[in-house]
């Protein structure tokens, strides 16, 4: 099983809204829903960059601020008739804290 | 020789424990029971009927003395249990001692209690035993004031209790709906509304700050400003498990007693059940998993194999006339999909999520007959498929109709007021199509509803499809995919309604997605703000993100900050200002904008608090050039310096300007002040220009120059400065109150008419009705949100959640 990091509470995260998490593999938006699951997702739209994290949450889907595209938040796919997904990373909810991946304390291996 | 049994709590999950045992090994064990509490066993889920004096504490008890020495069990009641010596196998109370072979820790719960000042004043009470509710009710609480803080299932029924027994009550609640664990916004929505008819306040998102009060509680102050006064403070805001004793004997605690499948600890001779554990990393607060523990704890005791497995449990709210059922998992996930029923007429709230044909979570409001056969078929994983297009309806009603668009409109009164501009109710319109008006066109000409500005044609027309029976002919199109109804529709039926939040908007006008989507939120919540100024709460995250962040995202995410520099006239301390921060931020570029101010391009989200801060401090504001609301005000020199001036148009500018900041509008409103008919201010294309001349001042509205290029019309003239602030003030009104959230003012003048708009502004009365209610918005909306959102508690928020790069370094 991989090793989790603390990076906040969940009530740091606005109810359907987003924090950055900066990471040495780049920004990753950590979502909260309506119904407070949390969601890790690369903070860059494939389209032309923009950051998903000041996107509107709506469900489990995030529209991204710049052009509109929406993502599942799920899978990191682009949804409708747009191509393209965000990566998305492993993380969870324990005892109101937010654990995210470690792996995203590395660098990415060349 | 028998084995001797301890038990430290008598509560409700050991009381059952004993009674399986002595069903099934009468003689197994000697036992001794220790309990704090002065007592036996009685049911706790009865509480709230005591409190509401429904029932006295004699018909809740379950196991009384009797009960427990026709059993030959040692009862040490009112003896706290001070120590577990787990080498010499002793449980110590605070008068005397029991040796064990095994022994049963069932110590339950504590409630929590939130660590702000005031907490510990007389007055402020927890909702968790009979002393408790013995304390509130001895403080005679009819006719006084009581807060209870914490709208989960405990805090909402001592809500009720008190009520009951003729308390005023408020219910304080952090979340944004009722019981969030249990309920979605829609039925969360419901339960509140069926409570305030009930006469129990609630204040949603709401953050206690202080108990106020000398010598014993006197009121409670939020976060937010608000105080409520409070004879008695309820807080129920939750429980954490009782594990004191446990973790004095070092017995392996997390956030409860952590225990195996068989409820045995981390000591092979100690066992725990009820609330007091932690299993597989989940805690337990409802009845039937605790009564699923005592089976198996029995078992275990007894030597035979047994497994606890936590099933999803159902919930209920137990008070009268809040009808709420929910159960499972409701949360929206990828491959899950929801079936919605909404009855807006009665009331009716029914979600189902399903998973593969599977029913995984269940929640009505209003109608909970079906709860038990839904929650049946979830727990037996039944495949649905068959049954699909009519399960909604419940087992009785297979074959059902699909819910009525126009329940909402049905369930008008009929003194509702379905034309604003002649004031035509409902009534109106259903006698006149009784009295043989079939058509829009007889309607209007005999009521004149819908014959002025238009905008609620649709509602007429549902009025009338209502009284002929008949389905409704060229239907205007639904505001997005989640409702029917139309922008203008959803306005008036908010106002008609009285609905003040987007929960109850959804829920009363039958909206088809459970939570609605970017195109409807923002659009209700401009509705909301525009129509209920000093009820309705933004919703910031119901924004776009220029909104939200009061900054103008650029494409590489950073953002552009604009102060407002009053009519186009700044200073040299502000210019210096403006400079200090471009250097101490490094901002890229610095521009001259076409509104007349400078704009700071390329600034980094976690930075616009710090610069916010140091532009606040030179006394300039947020020019909110990101905002569906007043940009800027152009003007021209005019008669202070320009030869040509005829009036002062710079400060006509700086007027209209300091008057109309901060309001939210349907789209962004811009206006240009020109000091005469040359025109340097441009003023003819904006949404509002003023040309002044010798005579006076000549307004004009609807002008364009983005994607479509158009001049200005002649709205009115007038002789007087101030009267031409009344009437530009009108129209703006007229526009947050009428329009079409995103059309420009050009755009909706083309819809309704000039002349109706003239028309509205001429009347004097009507004009001065519209500053007034501008004014009351304003009430609200006329303050920087720069200086809300850069103070020390806001300022962090910017910043990344965390920042990880630096860790790997180290």
């Amino acid at each position: 099983m991989s090793a989790f990091v603390d990076i906040g509470a969940l009530e740091d995260v606005p109810v359907q809204g987003a924090r950055v998490v900066r990471t040495a593999q780049g920004c990753i938006a950590v979502f909260r829903t309506l119904d407070d699951r949390v969601f890790a997702l690369e903070d860059r739209c494939p389209h032309k960059g923009g950051p998903l994290s000041e996107g509107m949450v709506h469900g489990d889907r995030v529209t991204c601020p710049l052009h509109a595209w929406a993502f599942d938040m799920n899978t990191g796919q682009a949804q409708g008739a747009d191509e393209g997904a965000v990566r998305t990373y492993p993380v969870r909810v324990r005892n109101g804290r937010i654990l995210i991946s470690a792996e995203l304390m590395a660098r990415r291996a060349a | 020789m028998r084995k001797k049994l301890v038990v430290i709590g008598a509560g409700m999950a050991s009381g059952r424990m004993l009674e399986q045992l002595f069903e099934t090994a009468p003689d197994a064990y000697d036992v001794t029971l220790f309990n704090a509490e002065p007592r036996g066993n009685y049911n706790r889920l009865m509480l709230s009927p005591v409190l509401s004096g429904e029932k006295t504490y004699d018909q809740i008890v379950t196991h009384d003395g009797g009960w427990y020495a026709a059993h030959g069990v040692d009862c040490r009641f009112g003896e706290p249990v001070v120590q577990i010596d787990r080498k010499a196998r002793v449980v110590r109370s605070n008068k005397s001692a029991a040796e064990y072979d095994a022994l049963v820790i069932a110590t339950g719960s504590a409630p929590f209690i939130i660590p702000v000042a005031g907490r510990d004043l007389p007055g402020v009470v927890t909702y968790r035993d009979l002393e408790d509710t013995e304390a509130m009710i001895a403080a005679g609480i009819a006719g006084k004031d009581a807060v209870v803080i914490g709208g989960g299932l405990l805090g909402l029924e001592a809500a009720a209790g008190m009520a009951a027994r003729g308390a005023r009550v408020t219910v304080i609640h952090l979340m944004g709906h009722l019981m969030e664990r249990q309920l979605d916004p829609a039925a969360g929505y419901l339960l509140e509304r069926d409570l305030e008819r009930r006469g129990i306040k609630v204040h949603c998102k709401g953050a206690t700050k202080a108990i106020l009060g000398h010598d014993r509680a006197e009121a409670v102050l939020l976060e937010d400003g608000t105080v409520y006064p409070a004879d008695l403070v309820c807080m129920a805001v939750g429980i954490r498990p009782e594990t004191r004793l446990a973790v004095d004997a070092h017995l392996e605690v997390e956030r409860g007693i952590v225990v195996d499948d068989a409820l045995r600890s981390s000591d092979p001779h100690i066992f725990a059940l009820g609330e007091c554990v932690e299993h597989r990393g989940q805690l337990f607060g409802l009845v039937a998993p605790l009564y699923d523990q005592a089976k198996v704890l029995a078992k275990t005791l007894l030597d035979q194999a047994a497994e606890f497995q936590p099933v999803q449990t159902a919930t209920k709210l137990k008070v009268t006339g809040c009808d709420l059922f929910s159960a499972g998992d409701f949360a929206e996930g990828q491959g899950r999909e929801d079936i919605v029923f909404r009855d807006p007429g009665r009331g009716i709230y029914k979600r189902l999520v399903l998973e593969g044909d599977r029913i995984i979570g269940v929640v009505m409001y209003g109608d909970t007959s079906d709860g038990s056969w839904f929650y049946g078929l979830m727990k037996d994983k039944a495949d649905i498929s068959d049954m699909r297009e009519t399960l909604i309806f419940g087992p009785a009603y297979q074959g059902g109709t699909t819910p009525d668009p126009m329940a909402a409109v049905a369930a008008l009164p009929p003194e509702a007021e379905i034309c604003g501009c002649n004031g035509v109710c409902k009534g109106t319109i259903t006698a006149a199509v009784q009295a043989g008006a079939t058509t829009l066109d007889l309607v209007r000409a005999r009521t004149k509803a819908s014959g002025s500005c238009g905008t609620c044609t649709g509602l007429v027309q549902q009025v009338m499809a209502l009284s002929l029976g008949g389905a409704l002919v060229d239907a205007p199109a639904g505001m997005c995919k989640c409702s029917d109804h139309s922008h203008e529709d959803v306005r008036r039926l908010i106002r008609s309604l009285a609905l003040k939040s987007i929960p109850a908007v959804m829920q009363e006008l039958g909206w088809k997605s459970a939570g609605g989507c970017p195109s409807c939120r923002p659009a209700l919540n401009f509705y909301l703000l525009a129509e209920w100024p000093l009820d309705y709460r933004d919703d910031r995250q119901s924004r776009f993100v220029n909104e939200r962040n009061h900054a103008n995202i650029q494409k590489d995410g950073t953002y552009s900050v604009v102060p407002r520099m009053w009519g186009g006239v700044t200073t040299p301390d502000e210019l210096r200002a403006i400079a200090d921060a471009a250097d101490k931020y490094n901002v890229p570029m610095v521009k001259v904008t076409g509104g007349q101010r400078i704009d700071l391009l390329g600034v980094r989200k976690e930075d616009l608090p710090h610069i916010w801060a140091d532009l606040n401090a030179a006394g300039l504001v947020s020019g909110h050039a990101y905002s569906k609301g007043l940009r800027t005000v152009k003007t021209c020199v005019g008669s202070e310096f320009c030869r040509f001036g005829t009036q002062d148009s710079t400060g006509l500018g700086i007027r209209l300007e300091k008057l109309l900041w901060g309001s939210w509008t349907p789209h962004k409103v811009k206006l240009g002040v020109s000091g005469c008919p040359r025109n340097c201010a441009e003023a003819t294309c904006k949404d509002v220009g003023v040309i002044c001349v010798d005579s006076g001042y000549q307004i004009s509205v609807a002008g364009a120059a983005g994607m479509e290029v158009k001049e200005t019309e002649a709205l009115a003239s007038t002789p007087s400065e101030d009267e031409a602030v009344q009437i530009i003030t009108a129209f703006v009104q007229l526009y947050r109150e009428n329009a079409r959230y995103l059309d420009r003012p050009y755009k909706w003048v083309a819809k309704v008419g000039l002349d109706w708009v003239k028309a509205q502004i001429a009347d004097v009365e009507n004009r001065r009705a519209l500053v007034e209610r501008f004014e009351l918005s304003q009430s609200v909306y006329r303050r920087d949100p720069w200086a809300e959102l850069s103070t020390p508690t806001e300022t962090p928020k910017w910043a990344p959640l965390a920042d990880l790069t630096l860790e790997a370094a180290e």
